[in-house]
This record gives structure tokens, sequence and C-alpha cells, in this order.
């Protein structure tokens, strides 16, 4: 079981990585933003995994947090840090 | 193994397809609403799958409840987060994907 575990939290890991081109490649801050709420999720699934895998019930009050913390970044992006005037074409 | 061991499991690597399933949407759906779809959508399901591979192994009540307590928050997050930024997108005129 420990195996199954840790070769899941490292390949959700690799999904990070994969979801780091859309990062970089934009074209909106709406779709940077997205990526962040892809990395949101995949760390509760990684944090919950490793937990079980070492044993380590501290991990889970981690991914609480991560859980919590997922929902205000969004409303903080959106209220705050969103240009109004931004379209398709945005360069950056 | 026990039979409850080969559930976790088939639950665990069910939930690893549904987060492949929502990484592949983000980077090749065409616009931020259809990548709002894959993400918000595939990747709640995979975490739920998830949460219920580990909280079956999980040895208390109390330790499955938390599990579950974290799904429903992340649920709630991705729900909002649909939301807001659809509707913030539409009247920002980002258009929609036609073909």
């Amino acid at each position: 079981m420990q195996i199954l575990y840790f070769t899941m939290a490292l390949f959700l890991l690799l999904n990070l990585i994969a979801g780091m081109w859309r990062v970089l490649r934009g074209p909106t801050a709406a779709d940077r933003m997205l990526a962040t709420q892809l990395f949101g999720t995949t760390a509760v699934a990684i944090l919950l995994l490793l937990a079980q895998a070492d044993d380590n019930p501290a991990l889970r009050d981690v991914a609480l947090v991560f859980a919590i913390l997922a929902a205000v970044t969004a409303v903080a992006f959106v209220r705050r840090a969103w240009p109004v005037s931004e379209t398709e074409d945005d360069p950056a | 193994m026990i039979l409850l061991d080969y559930l976790s499991v088939a639950l665990l690597i069910a939930g690893a397809f549904f987060f492949m399933a929502g990484t592949l949407g983000l980077l090749r759906f065409p616009d931020v609403y259809t990548r709002l779809h894959a993400l918000t959508k595939a990747d709640n399901v995979g975490l739920g799958l998830v949460v219920a591979g580990l909280a079956i192994q999980s040895d208390s009540l109390a330790g499955a409840g938390k599990l579950v307590l974290i799904w429903l928050l992340v649920l709630l997050a991705g729900a909002s987060v649909a939301n807001l930024i659809a509707r913030g997108a539409i009247r920002r005129g980002i258009r929609l994907w036609k073909q």
C-alpha cells in the first residue's frame, strides 16, 4: 500500500508540473488563476496521501488549511487583482 | 490484502485518472470557460475518489469524517471559483469559444 501512496503522490506532482505550462502560457489572468485552483485541489490530494503513507496526521491539518485557502485566494483574485479592462489578447 | 484494500486501491487509481483528465482539460481546452468546466468538475471528483479510498482505510470514524470535511471544503471552493471566474470573465468581455 505504501508504494501505491507514494506513486500516486508522485503522479499528482507530475500533474502539477504539467499545470505550470498553463500558468506560463496564459493567455488571460483567469487562466493563470485556474491553474492555481488545480494546484490547490491536487496539493490537498497529495497531502492526504502522504499523511496516510507516512502515518503523519498533522499533514491532514495542512490539507484542511489548503482547502480553506483555496476559496479565499479565488475570491481575492476576482475582487481585487483582476483588471477590469482585460481582454483575450492580453500580452505577457 | 483484504477486500477493503482492493476497494481502496481501485478508488485511488480511479481518482488519479480523474486528476489526469482535469489536467489534460486545463492544458488542451480552448478558452477559459471550457477549462473551468474541466478543472472544477474532474478534479473535485478525483479528490472525492481519493478521499473515499483513504477514508475506508482510516481506523476511526472521526478520521474518515475529517477527510470528508476536507473534500466538502474543496467542493465549496470549486463551486464558488467556477461561478466567480465565469461571471467575471463574461463581464470583462472574454469571448466564448466557437469552433
